[in-house]
């Protein structure tokens, strides 16, 4: 018996169960796929956003600007890298620069720290390959990039040390309610609690709907986005936005934590949740949108994409209990800018159990602080050989693109990768220009006897996306 | 090594290799069918074989040295590399540097192919990699992109490997690979080959379940109606390889843009002096015979830039 259960290792699961995991309590994450952040959250573009953009009055306003003080007290306690990069939007006319003067003061009214207007000598001395069509700008110094992947693996992983525990491969298919008390079923068998949080994302509504709630709707919204050449990692200092819509921020120039500027996201409706499909057409919006921005920026410079889709439930998101079913907790319609706003969800969240009734007694030891993980890109040659000398296996290269090595790759799978997908998002290794053509083998042959399973059963991410089919030697 | 060698001939006494593999001679190794050896050797070798032929030549000159899993991380304008290996980062000053890199093959990626992401989807050289190296069967039902040499050999390999090759796409009129591979590979095993097609979807959530195929015209637009649909579990993309060029990039030597092969005035050459690049990381060929005659010029050039040096500074060059 549990007393709470979160459903969904994403970013609002994970952030949630390591804030729980500060009091004496028994948590469970429930996650359906093979690993953490598999689902919505691996998309993620990996913006920290400083809180514009957002309706003053909203959960989103309040919760973003909150969110991106939390993110870096957190990640630097986590040893993930935040790097405050800040964020331009462009105005291309007098029309969009009176719009940047009413953004900026909501921002002010929302207390976003430190915005302001930038003019066209400004960006042209700190912005230099931006278009010259640029007017002015709104500049947000606060906003900032992660990894989301390793932002979500080490909230986990840091939950995981606190002693919560995390059933993957675990989806929910029915849950029972009786007696303040929660019976979940899933693939992986049976668990049970006393509180109940929903951070299921995309599925969000169908298990709502499982518990009685059924009174909204998650409506995905997909985003196509390209990511560039490392070469490129320098093409813009700030992350680059257009004056948003009413329903999106628009197709971005994006920087990221691993180096690699990244192109888009476009914005369309669709009913599939599991539609990770991208298109042409996408490919052709976000190539016009991103040199709209920055004009130097060419179809060439791609070398990969991928499709994730938002959970939109509405205009906000959807945090609060349900008074139909005590001890149930609804985290629904987490879109942008949920990352950033995932630590003050948490804190939001543990209000909210505590209000219903959840008892928090601190523990004496919370272990808030881990060891920052080990990555050659983004150490100098002096780090790197004494790193080497002290251990040989980070010498010995496996990923000639993006810079892996055997050690790393072993590290990742220590910390929980279970998939090739898995050390990608963790270290970087078959997602540079060759896409894994070289390396491929080699991750395959470190993860299978790190693991201990044969060659066929090393998957990409997770059981069905095996890479090969027959062993000759194992037959 | 065909480099190496031919500098050595021409009078280079301390040659240093470095190679990435744990093994000299490159993608060679993967390389187990035959036809390789015609013109140089005047003999029908396979991959392996002609490597081996270099090898033992390297193995018996003491002046060349070898270092194997190295991994180059940094080059700059004044030839000095820094390199990773097992328990070492080191670096080293070349007075004349031969870049032998080779190329990459272009990825699905690269060539906007729409679609999911599934498992499934492979390189040919992968591919060919994990058969003829690994002993791993990458699946069942495959249809190949693009008629590149790897991609039609690796028709031909899938087929005696039990596999079903579906089909070979080719969005050009003509095949890119030479025409004894599409005979031998393509033909000779009555595997369909579609010119003018593309591929202009990939299906399957996990594994690649089918891919949609579409007839193009010109400038290479879709040709309405003309779609359909081909089920496999495996695609293979062949569509070109690229010069790896990246060191030299690094170091700022000029690349064309288009071809990523170096600029400069002469054969190669490139734009920083005593920097030269050979084989395919020069120029993608057809053939090894190619790669090894322009290889063994490039050797000699690097040797002649070292007397010429030599003359200069009245010192004999070394490295």
């Amino acid at each position: 018996m549990f007393d709470v259960i979160i459903i969904g290792a994403g970013v609002t699961g994970t952030a949630i169960a390591r804030e729980l995991s500060r009091y004496k309590l028994k948590v469970c994450l429930l996650e359906k796929e093979e690993e953490s952040a598999f689902g919505v959250s691996k998309s993620n573009s990996g913006i920290i956003h400083p809180g514009t953009q957002n309706p003053p009055g909203s959960l989103k306003a309040k919760l973003c600007v909150q969110g991106n003080v939390l993110t870096r007290k957190i990640a630097r306690e986590l040893g993930v890298d935040f790097k405050e990069t800040g964020e331009l939007i462009l105005a291309f006319s007098e029309e969009e620069i009176f719009r940047l003067h009413q953004l900026r003061d909501e921002a002010q009214t929302l207390k976003v720290p430190g915005v302001r207007m930038v003019d066209q000598i400004w960006l042209s001395q700190n912005e230099p390959n931006l278009s010259r069509n640029v007017l002015a700008a709104l500049y947000a110094p606060t906003a900032g990039i992660i990894s989301p992947y390793r932002w979500v693996y080490d909230l986990a992983e840091d939950a995981l040390d606190n002693g919560v525990e995390i059933r993957t491969k675990s989806l929910v298919e029915n849950i029972t309610v009786g007696g303040r008390e929660f019976t979940v079923a899933t693939s992986s068998g049976e668990y049970k609690s006393r509180f109940l949080v929903n951070c299921a994302g995309l599925f969000a509504d169908d298990i709502s709907r499982m518990v009685g709630v059924d009174d909204f709707r998650i409506r995905p919204v997909k985003g196509e986005e390209f990511i560039l050449d490392k070469k490129l990692e320098n093409l813009t200092r700030h992350l680059i936005f257009p004056l948003p819509t009413k329903t999106t921020k628009g197709i971005l120039v994006i920087k990221t934590a691993d180096g690699n500027p990244m192109i888009g996201p476009t914005a369309q409706e669709v009913e599939d949740k599991t539609d990770l499909t991208t298109s042409n057409d996408g490919l052709q919006k976000v190539l016009a949108g991103a040199q709209k921005l920055v004009p130097g920026i060419s179809g060439k410079d791609i070398i990969a994409y991928f499709a994730g889709l938002r959970p939109k439930a509405g205009d906000d998101f959807i945090i609060r209990r349900e008074e139909k079913v005590p001890g149930f907790v609804n985290v629904a319609g987490i879109q942008s800018p949920g990352l950033t706003a995932a630590p003050a969800i948490a804190l939001m969240v543990v209000g909210i159990l505590k209000s219903c009734g959840l008892t928090l007694k601190e523990k004496l030891f919370f272990r808030s602080h881990r060891s920052k993980t080990t990555h050659l890109f983004s150490i100098n040659f002096s780090q790197a050989r004494k790193l080497i000398q002290e251990n040989p296996a980070y010498g010995d290269i496996v990923c000639r693109c993006e810079m892996v090595s055997a050690q790393e790759i072993r590290e990742a799978i220590s910390r929980g990768a279970k998939t090739l997908d898995g050390i990608k998002f963790r270290t970087r290794c078959q997602a540079g220009r060759c896409h894994g053509s070289f390396c491929t083998t080699r991750a395959m042959k470190i993860l299978s006897e790190e693991r201990n399973i044969p060659l066929t059963e090393v998957t990409k991410r997770g059981i069905g996306s095996e890479i090969v089919k027959k062993d000759r030697d194992h037959d | 090594m065909a480099a190496a060698l031919s500098a050595q001939e021409n009078g280079v006494e301390d040659i240093l290799i470095l190679e990435r593999d744990q093994f000299l001679g490159g993608i060679l190794n993967q390389c187990v069918h035959t036809g390789f050896g015609l013109e140089y050797f005047k003999e029908v070798l396979t991959g392996p074989e002609y490597a081996e032929r270099f090898i033992e030549r390297i193995k018996a000159i003491p002046g060349i040295e070898v270092s194997l899993k190295t991994f180059v991380v940094s080059l700059s304008a004044d030839k000095t590399l820094t390199f990773l290996k097992p328990g070492k980062l080191e670096t080293v000053k070349a007075k004349a540097l031969v870049m032998a890199t080779g190329c990459r093959e272009k990825t699905r990626e690269m060539v906007h192919i729409p679609g999911t992401r599934p498992a499934g989807i492979f390189s040919a050289g992968l591919a060919q990699k994990l058969i003829n190296i690994e002993g791993l069967l990458p699946g069942n039902k495959v249809v190949v992109v693009g008629s590149g040499d790897i991609g039609l050999i690796m028709a031909r390999r899938f087929t005696l490997e039990g596999a079903k090759v579906q089909a070979v796409v080719e969005i050009q009129g003509t095949s890119r690979g030479l025409m004894r591979n599409l005979v031998q590979c393509v033909q000779d095993f009555d595997i369909p080959i579609y010119f003018n097609h593309k591929i202009s979807a990939i299906f399957g959530r996990d594994r690649v379940e089918k891919v949609k195929v579409c007839k193009v015209g010109q400038n290479y637009c879709d040709v309405p109606g003309s779609e359909f649909e081909l089920e496999c579990d495996t695609l293979l993309i062949s569509v070109g390889l690229i010069p790896e060029n990246e060191l030299i990039e690094m170091a700022g030597a000029q690349l064309d843009q288009k071809t990523n092969s170096p600029v400069a005035e002469g054969v190669n050459k490139t734009s920083i002096p005593g920097l030269f690049v050979c084989g395919n990381s020069y120029k993608v060929y057809d053939i090894a015979d190619s790669v090894t005659r322009d290889s063994e010029l490039c050797g000699k050039m690097a040797a002649e830039y070292l007397k010429e040096l030599a003359g200069k500074n009245r010192g004999f060059g070394k490295k």
